[in-house]
């Protein structure tokens, strides 16, 4: 126990001195002097990358935990598989042939990129929301039936404060890959940080690369950070480890 | 105080999980539904908080047919534990003990006020453990904590399905002692399911031993033990049922009866014991040749006399032969 613990700490302590020690080397060599050069632009691309993670999000979370709450009811629990399945199955396509998809239904631009990053945070989304309401014991359903607790009063007081860290896993799983995706949006004209990082590939020119992939990383990093600190805040301690087996097993 | 009429239950139509199932529970009574598993003790204890529903008869509380009431309502009137204690692991005990005051609206202080109340009924701090939760406790303090939270809105009736089951032998005997004596102040009327003999023995004011849906036989521990029904309400309760009777009766119940022995004086490794002792642990105490001799005391400390193995069993034959034969003849006068 304590040398694992040992042993993380090393590994962590040398994964910041590399990622400190390549923050200096593109610092020294001028690799950010697009974002300073070109600042309003680098805002606007900033601007537009949150606002396709953050749309993108907020329609899969509309969609996926209303769904996954269904499909957790005992009346519906048996059709849970077909739901899963379906969200699998757009989970395998892979993301340039759904933004491809997207420009068929949408054309091209925000709309379409918005719609393959919500296709693509949907499962997630619900299969943690289901794998956190899956998790509750049911006796503690039983118990709470037992007491004279209306089906109101089980959802919001026992099953949502149980799954609450699971389906927080869930968000932070989707957003943190949204924000990778959602650098293709380029590709089909939906702009963010993508059109800078594809520009340094096209000219080989590392200084708009790092510009836009940096900033990116950071967002997804920030996400993820902020994400697990709302699901340390709402879900009650108790719950949390629970939580945790749940979500990788 | 509760009747069951001709209750029960199938859940295909043909196959019956309990089978017209009629007895009466008195208040302040503990009921212990015994049997092996799959026999519908369960399903029978919660059909009366209508967790299961009822296929045919009805279930009475005071008088009143359960299946009128607002099955809400009828929940919060009626303490439930269940093994696995069912606390909500999101909430601390405070909030775990409250809930079903919580639910019927009653004001903080009344609240909190109950709860230490009930903390101080099984000897836990209530200060302490407030803001504590559910998995930081041990299982029996877990266990403890779900009995008081069924007590919380001091309700007339509780249903308490296998409460002690989990426990290890060693808790769960300190748990049930514990019980009791809560029982002995709160006077509830329980309905407790249980597949161990020796627990419904102990805590059982009377005993529903049930088969397939059925009821075999419906009476005091002491009366099933004596005169059990059938050949399977014998296989059920053991061989060692006469030793295991044993164990409802004291020493001083013996002396009213047959009286003990004189103290022979010669002897000088000699034990004592409370005349309150029940007889199976003295007569283990005299299988185990711990002394020569053992003396009975009363509360006083007072000498009462001597108690040997051939006492226990003259006592054993008239509580199982004479008296049952005796009742038999009075039984044969009447008619």
């Amino acid at each position: 126990m304590n040398r694992k613990k040992i042993i993380a700490i090393i590994v962590r302590i040398l994964l910041y001195a590399f990622v400190i020690g390549f923050f200096v080397y593109a610092g020294v060599n001028g690799y950010f002097s697009p974002i300073f050069e070109q600042s309003d632009t680098f805002w606007v691309l900033v601007g537009q990358h949150l606002n396709l993670v953050i749309i993108s999000s907020f329609l899969a979370i509309a969609i996926a935990l209303p769904l996954a709450v269904l499909f957790t009811r005992p009346r519906f629990r048996k059709f849970e598989w077909i739901a899963s399945n379906v969200a699998n199955l757009a989970q395998t396509v892979p993301s340039l042939a759904v933004l491809a998809l997207a420009i068929g239904i949408l054309g091209v631009g925000f709309k379409p990129a918005v719609f393959a990053l919500f296709i693509y945070s949907v499962l997630p989304i619900f299969r943690n929301a289901v794998a956190g309401f899956n998790s509750i014991n049911p006796d503690l359903i039983d118990a709470g039936k037992g007491m004279g607790m209306k089906a109101g009063q089980i959802f919001w007081r026992v099953e949502v404060p149980n799954a609450a860290y699971a389906i927080i896993g869930g968000l932070r799983t989707a957003v943190v890959l949204n924000i990778g995706t959602a650098a293709l949006a380029y590709y089909i004209g939906g702009g963010g940080l993508g059109v800078w990082i594809m520009t340094g590939i096209e000219l080989f020119d590392n200084a708009y690369l790092i510009s836009g992939a940096i900033p990116v990383t950071l967002m997804a990093i920030g996400f993820d950070y902020l994400l697990r600190g709302v699901g340390y805040v709402i879900s009650p301690k108790s719950t949390r480890q629970t939580a945790d087996t749940a979500t990788t097993t | 105080m509760i009747s069951f009429k001709h209750v029960s239950k199938s859940y295909t139509g043909t196959e019956k999980a309990v089978n017209d199932v009629n007895f009466e529970v008195e208040q302040g009574e503990i009921v212990i539904f015994l049997g092996p598993s799959g026999c519908g003790k369960t399903t029978l204890l919660r059909m009366v908080n209508r967790l299961e529903t009822i296929t045919e008869g009805s279930i009475l509380i005071n008088d009143q047919d359960i299946g009128e009431l607002n099955e809400i309502e009828l929940r919060r009137k009626i303490g439930y534990v269940i093994q696995s204690n069912g606390l909500f692991p999101n909430m601390n005990i405070e909030e775990n003990v409250t809930i079903v005051p919580d639910l019927l609206g009653w004001d903080k202080k009344k609240k909190h006020n109950r709860y230490k109340e009930l903390m101080q009924l099984i000897g836990l701090d209530p200060m302490e453990y407030r803001k504590r939760f559910p998995n930081e406790l041990s299982g029996g303090q877990q266990q403890r904590i779900g009995v008081i939270r069924a007590l919380a809105a001091d309700p007339p009736v509780m249903l308490m399905d296998e409460p002690f089951g989990a426990l290890d032998p060693l808790i769960r005997e300190k748990i049930q002692d514990e019980f009791l004596q809560i029982q002995r102040e709160v006077k509830k009327t329980i309905l407790f399911v249980s597949h161990d003999i020796d627990e419904a023995i102990k805590m059982a004011d009377k005993i529903v031993l049930m088969r397939d849906g059925e009821i075999m036989q419906y009476g005091t521990p002491s009366d099933i033990l004596i005169h059990p029904k059938n050949e399977y309400v014998s296989q059920f309760i053991g061989r060692d049922r006469a030793i295991k009777h044993l164990s409802l009766r004291t020493i001083a119940q013996l002396q009213e009866e047959i009286g003990l022995v004189d103290i022979d004086q010669s002897i000088v490794d000699s034990k004592q014991v409370n005349v309150h002792e029940n007889l199976k642990d003295t007569l283990a105490m005299l299988l185990n040749q711990e002394a020569d001799q053992v003396i009975v005391h009363d509360d006083n400390d007072e000498v009462q006399g001597a108690i040997t193995i051939d006492r226990v069993q003259r006592y054993l034959h008239l509580e199982m032969r004479q008296k049952p034969a005796q009742a038999r003849e009075k039984e044969k006068v009447i008619e």
